[in-house]
């Protein structure tokens, strides 16, 4: 405890970090307290809302970003990989690089930024115009009302854009092996197939399920805490997107380390 | 002013309590709320705490919801103590209780039809007709029936506080808790809300606490009153008695002077 209070920041993380886990806590109690009554656990339309708006709005700019991002990795690794004549490496180090990596990443990353600041935005303003209690005095859950289909919109539907982020990368690293290194659609497809493997795409979906988690639990949380009006909802949102990345980039390189232990 | 129920106009206390805060001490962090406030509320009446603001009187409403929880003492409601009460069933006690906030707090993302039956939808097996039903009359009763399909961004401050106390009507609650229901009203609409609270209440039986710092507001709604001052009840009686009190703090807040114990500065 001594070593806590002399490093505030620690402290301020690790209190943030259990308040963050109390929150998922509560808002999984809350929902099944719902479903044990005979009702149903949220309001199915809000949750179809929100995959509407965390799935169908980010898939424009996902599959956009990974066009472009799997583009530039071939043209690059292939500008490189030429001169020694293994160029035929490039379709395997798009399709693995972004099923393993990059693809959950970078839509990890994008979410963060669109959908954890416009969750934190909107209940940070509902909470400072005293909407969550009312909603809480009515006897109605807030955590299963406002949480609950967020969180599981984001968890279902970052799977599924990590999906389209790597067809578009691979698309654009197709295009680059057709018309800059001669290799044919078909034989691109081919040696996708040879290197990919099934421990690639497990990576890629366990890190997806969660990123979502956490940008989901993240922005909900930071949301809900807000404090100060205006410019502490402001506050909040920022501070909703920089942790999201940070988090979801610190759990990419700690489910790297695992995921290799077990795998490799 | 209309009559009220026999027992609450004699004595607040004397009846079975609807609401019975024993002993509560409450602070954030270093700042002392409320010390040892103990208040008792009885069926019917039309309970005013008025207080400076800041003194601890929304916080009071809020420890009666069990959204906030004292450090210690108790607060009961129909003789169950809500601090010890488990999530379920202080979900199903924050039914039988309505609340009506000081800037409304209708979901602004919702028409005010949805904000009047997203209780009833959430909360009871009530068809959607049946539903419908319910939240015309509830409008009527408050003169807004016309005004279902409005946004909240697109209604006026004194239309909001209607439609919020529409709201807390729609589960018929046997307590009302009004959070300063003037404020920031003009003095028309501020009596207009007054009059709905004393003919609401009376229609429906319910018992209501209203905190205000408006005297206006507060001598025309009150069968009772009561002070808080210092993080405790220093007065409570009826509203005659209440206007010509002895207590220095209670007489200057009455009277609105600046001369008197209740600093200034604090405000």
């Amino acid at each position: 405890m001594k070593l806590l209070d002399r490093i505030p920041p620690l402290r301020n993380s690790l209190q943030h970090l259990s308040s963050v886990i109390w929150l998922l806590i509560e808002t999984v109690q809350e929902t099944i307290e719902n479903v044990r009554q005979g009702r149903a656990p949220f309001r199915i339309s809000i949750f179809f809302e929100q995959t509407d708006r965390a799935g169908v709005g980010s898939l424009p700019l996902v599959s956009l970003v990974s066009f472009f991002l799997g583009l530039t990795m071939a043209l690059l690794t292939g500008y490189q990989l030429r001169t020694f004549g293994t160029e035929r490496l490039v379709p395997g180090l798009v399709a693995v690089g972004f099923t393993r990596e990059l693809g959950p990443l970078l839509t990890g990353i994008m979410l963060a930024a669109r959908i954890g600041a416009a969750y934190t935005a909107e209940l940070g303003t509902m909470t400072v115009a005293e909407e969550v209690e009312a909603i809480e005095a009515m006897g109605i859950g807030p955590l299963r009302f406002l949480v609950s289909p967020r969180l599981l919109a984001v968890v279902l539907l970052t799977p599924c854009l990590v999906v389209v982020s790597n067809i578009a990368a691979m698309i654009g690293g197709l295009i680059v092996c057709r018309w800059q290194l001669d290799i044919s659609p078909a034989y691109y497809l081919q040696l996708i197939n040879e290197s990919l493997q099934n421990r690639d795409i497990i990576a890629g979906m366990v890190k997806s399920v969660l990123f979502g988690l956490i940008i989901s639990l993240v922005s909900c949380y930071k949301g809900l805490t807000v404090r100060g009006g205006a410019a502490g909802v402001g506050d909040a949102t920022t501070s909703s997107v920089v942790t999201a990345i940070t988090v979801v980039i610190g759990c990419d390189t700690l489910a790297n380390i695992i995921l290799i232990a077990l795998y490799d | 002013m209309t009559d009220v129920a026999p027992q609450a106009r004699t004595s607040g206390t004397s009846a079975e309590p609807l609401v019975e805060m024993t002993d509560v001490h409450l602070a954030f962090d270093q700042k002392v709320i409320l010390k040892s406030l103990s208040l008792k509320v009885a069926p019917r009446e039309r309970l005013v705490i008025m207080g400076q603001s800041g003194g601890g009187k929304s916080t009071t409403l809020r420890l009666i919801l069990g959204i906030l929880k004292p450090n210690s003492g108790s607060v009961k409601f129909k003789g169950e103590d809500v601090t010890r009460m488990t999530r379920p069933r202080l979900n199903r006690m924050r039914q039988r209780i309505g609340m009506v906030y000081q800037y409304s707090a209708l979901i602004s993302s919702l028409s005010v039809r949805d904000n009047l039956a997203l209780p009833l939808e959430e909360l009871t097996r009530k068809s959607e007709k049946e539903i419908d039903a319910i939240v015309q009359e509830k409008l009527s009763l408050v003169g807004m029936e016309d005004t279902l399909k409005y946004m909240p961004s697109e209604l006026s401050g004194g239309m909001k506080k209607r439609i919020g106390l529409a709201r807390a009507l729609v589960l018929e609650p046997e307590l009302i808790l009004f959070d300063e229901p003037s404020a920031g009203l003009d003095p028309v609409v501020s009596s207009v809300i007054d009059e709905l609270i004393i003919a609401l209440t009376e229609k429906t039986n319910a018992t209501s606490i209203i905190v205000t710092h408006e005297m206006d507001s507060a001598f025309r709604i009150a069968t009772r009153m009561a002070m808080l001052y210092q993080g405790k009840i220093i007065e409570e009686d009826r509203p005659e008695r209440f206007r010509h009190s002895h207590d220095a703090v209670v007489s200057q807040f009455v009277e609105g002077r600046t001369d008197g114990p209740i600093s200034t500065t604090q405000s």
